[in-house]
């Protein structure tokens, strides 16, 4: 008798009835979305603050660069000495006091200037400050030497160098960018989804044995029948949870930048006036069409089935070791010690392939990760954009498949004697043990 | 063919643990059969085979004739010690789900559920959820659960625990009627005065082995020890020789049970070629007999005896 739709439509409905999913369901897109206003937020009251700096240059050569902008207003003092400055400035609560000591040679300015505050200043003002004075030295320095600035400024020149493969496949810089977005995307959805919903699979298992409820399932169904309906229930509902919160993520992002739109773009950290600026530039309009352009030449559909195969792969294969951690103890306490073998190939896959993959696609370390089946799902989803020849993606996806089986066969041996065991903490002497009976 | 259930020199071993050495039990179709033994003796393993939880590593399993497979299932009903439903679900939710997997449709299930529900009086519980019930109130729906399907075998691991006195005689009641109709009872317990009640064979399993099987009533013939007990009504004056009397022919031994007069009490032993009528009739010359009752062995004593002795 197969019971497995049962068993799954069971887990499904329990899961997403069940009134801690709800709420989770539909708070944490909200609280999300509200840190990222409230951080948002914070940072724009932060900028926005109207600050004053003074400024005392004694060589008088440099305090030209200050030009006022909205949030920073620059005052030049002179004629006074330094300690008055620093007086002056206190009493005013200004933000801060840059003094420019005389220096006899402008390649000693450098080491003689300071910036006096009451509070330590911030790091982004402090580095802009630097700019501007290091721009205005080194300009200054060229015109002592007899150098042309205009034509300095005019020999500029941006490379790009266009890439092509001997069979004529053209990649340029952004299309690496976007590729390693999209795998990066790829491989941390489906680390976050094994934690998630492997720990979710796992506190199941557990409840089944702490109700006592599991002897009267299987004397009716088979214990391997009742775990895979377990974990398929599980990530049905899982990915129900997901695909709301996308959807409400959307609408959330949608309606908050309808509402705070205007204020949004007045949000002009230093950072975002030089992307702005940036922006406006032709060359970088120019870079936007190359995304596009990028974003269509990845192998879209290869991406697409990989994504599906993988995922649902190296899921399914880590949530049945979880099964079995479930089924092999009493309480969520004693998990402890299995957990840190499973988590582990998970880190590594990810470290490998932020560190490794990005450097070197298709480099050795980077080749024999995507296909050990531990860490191939994410390794390999990483690797896929930047073009992995089908075989080798046919071969690992083999392996993944041909180690979840035995993945199965292992967790069912476990499930079917630990659901039946209580009172113990099982060693992995013991676990072994069980695999023989 | 006579017997709904066959167990034939059925072993297994947990490691370097032996649960069940060479054990074989016969359950004749529409009795109760009665499943004794200490605690971890290998009553549980051996019902946990029958469930098809376990699979036995030597020896064999016949239902109805034939051996042991998945589709089974839908035939016993099992009623496990470790009792436990999903706390959070709704009763009714419940039990259509456990009546399903077990391989009733759901239309099946639920007119079923409904009989059951008022039988037990029980109606109004469909939508709570089993962290509203009681534990006797849980177990009343564990039981319907477990016979809904109307197996032919019924395994019961200690039914009544858990039960008050009425709840525990109306379930009492409930397996009775359902070995009326048909069924075929396994009955796990501890409790020996529901053994004398309800089983007509047991089988007793002692340190992972059969010691002892059979009818009930045969077992006791077995047992017993061809004593009676005895209450005279002597003159006074005549006690002691009477006494002395008796001792002289019989093998005799004190009794205590309760009487209404102040009686000579005694445990009398017949030797294997006297009968019960010969002790009475040398009884009725010497004095009024009240009481003449032959000692049979209770299945208390016969399974503290046998678990000693083994």
């Amino acid at each position: 008798m197969n019971h497995l739709p049962l068993i799954i439509k069971r887990e499904y409905l329990t899961k997403v009835k069940n009134k801690s999913f709800i709420v989770m369901t539909f708070l944490s897109p909200m609280i999300m979305i509200a840190l990222i206003a409230v951080v948002a937020y914070l940072s724009q009251i932060n900028n926005n603050k109207a600050r004053t700096i003074s400024i005392l240059d004694e060589t008088g050569l440099v305090s030209d660069v200050f030009k006022n902008t909205e949030n920073t207003t620059y005052s030049i003092l002179s004629n006074i000495s330094l300690d008055e400055a620093k007086k002056q400035v206190k009493a005013k609560e200004e933000y801060g006091l840059l003094y420019i000591g005389k220096s006899s040679d402008t390649a000693q300015i450098a080491n003689a200037i300071k910036f006096y505050s009451e509070d330590s200043p911030s790091l982004t003002i402090i580095s802009s400050l630097e700019n501007k004075l290091e721009k205005k030295l080194s300009d200054l320095k060229l015109q002592q030497d007899g150098v042309d600035i205009e034509k300095i400024a005019a020999s500029k020149t941006r490379i790009d160098i266009a890439q092509e493969s001997f069979t004529g496949e053209k990649t340029s810089k952004i299309d690496n960018i976007l590729k390693l977005a999209f795998g990066g995307a790829a491989g941390y959805l489906l680390f976050m989804f094994i934690i998630i919903y492997g720990n979710m699979i796992m506190r199941s298992v557990i409840e089944e044995k702490t109700s006592r409820i599991i002897e009267v399932i299987i004397s009716s169904v088979k214990p391997i029948q009742l775990m895979m309906g377990k974990i398929i229930g599980t990530s049905l509902a899982g990915i129900t949870q997901f695909v709301i919160w996308m959807i409400l993520g959307g609408i959330m992002v949608f309606v908050l930048s309808a509402i705070f739109g205007i204020d949004m773009a007045q949000m002009q950290t230093p950072q975002q006036e030089m992307m702005q600026q940036a922006m406006q530039s032709p060359e970088v309009q120019n870079e936007m069409q190359n995304v596009m352009v990028a974003f269509f030449k990845l192998p879209i559909l290869n991406l697409v089935i990989a994504f599906m195969f993988f995922f649902i792969g190296g899921y399914l294969l880590y949530s049945s070791l979880y099964a079995a951690i479930g089924a092999a103890v009493d309480n969520e306490t004693d998990t402890q010690q299995f957990m840190l073998p499973i988590l582990m190939p998970l880190i590594l896959a990810v470290y490998v392939g932020v560190f490794t993959v990005i450097e070197d696609p298709h480099g050795t370390i980077s080749t024999i990760f995507s296909f050990i089946p531990f860490t191939s799902p994410v390794v390999m989803l990483m690797r896929i954009p930047f073009g992995v020849p089908i075989w080798q993606q046919v071969v690992s996806l083999l392996l993944l498949i041909g180690t979840f089986m035995f993945a199965v066969w292992f967790a069912a041996k476990i499930y079917r004697v630990g659901i039946l065991m209580y009172g113990k903490k099982p060693s992995y002497k013991e676990l072994y043990k069980w695999l023989k009976y | 063919m006579n017997d709904l259930l066959v167990a034939n020199s059925v072993s297994k071993s947990f490691g370097d643990f032996k649960a069940l050495n060479n054990v074989s039990i016969s359950v004749p179709k529409g009795s109760i059969f009665g499943l004794l033994g200490p605690n971890g003796a290998g009553k549980t393993t051996l019902i946990r085979i029958i469930n098809q939880i376990t699979m036995p590593d030597e020896g064999k399993v016949l239902l109805d004739g034939s051996a042991l497979k998945p589709s089974h299932i839908s035939d016993i009903g099992y009623l496990p010690e470790e009792r436990g439903l999903y706390k959070s679900m709704k009763v009714g939710e419940q039990a259509l789900y456990l009546a399903q997997l077990k391989g009733l449709s759901k239309q099946e299930a639920k007119e079923r559920l409904k009989y059951w529900f008022d039988k037990l009086d029980i109606g109004d519980w469909w939508n709570k959820k089993i962290q509203e019930l009681s534990k006797g109130q849980a177990q009343k729906i564990q039981f319907i659960v477990t016979v809904l399907h109307r197996p032919k075998l019924l395994i019961f691991d200690e039914p009544f625990s858990g039960f008050d006195p009425i709840n525990a005689s109306l379930i009492k009641d409930e397996i009775l009627q359902l070995r009326d109709e048909g069924a075929t009872v396994i009955f796990s317990t501890h409790r020996m005065e529901s053994v004398e009640e309800l089983c007509d064979h047991i089988a007793l399993i002692h340190k992972s082995n059969k010691v002892l099987d059979g009818k009930l009533t045969d077992i006791k013939r077995q047992y017993k020890t061809n004593t009676f007990e005895v209450g005279m009504q002597p003159q006074r004056e005549n006690a002691d020789a009477i006494l002395k009397a008796i001792s002289e022919k019989f093998e005799v031994h004190p009794a205590t049970f309760k009487n209404l007069n102040d009686d000579l009490k005694l445990n009398i032993k017949l030797a294997a070629n006297e009968t019960s009528n010969d002790l009475l009739s040398f009884l009725t010359s010497k004095a009024e007999v009240h009481h003449f009752v032959e000692v049979v062995p209770s299945a208390n004593d016969i399974f503290i005896q046998t678990v000693k002795n083994n």
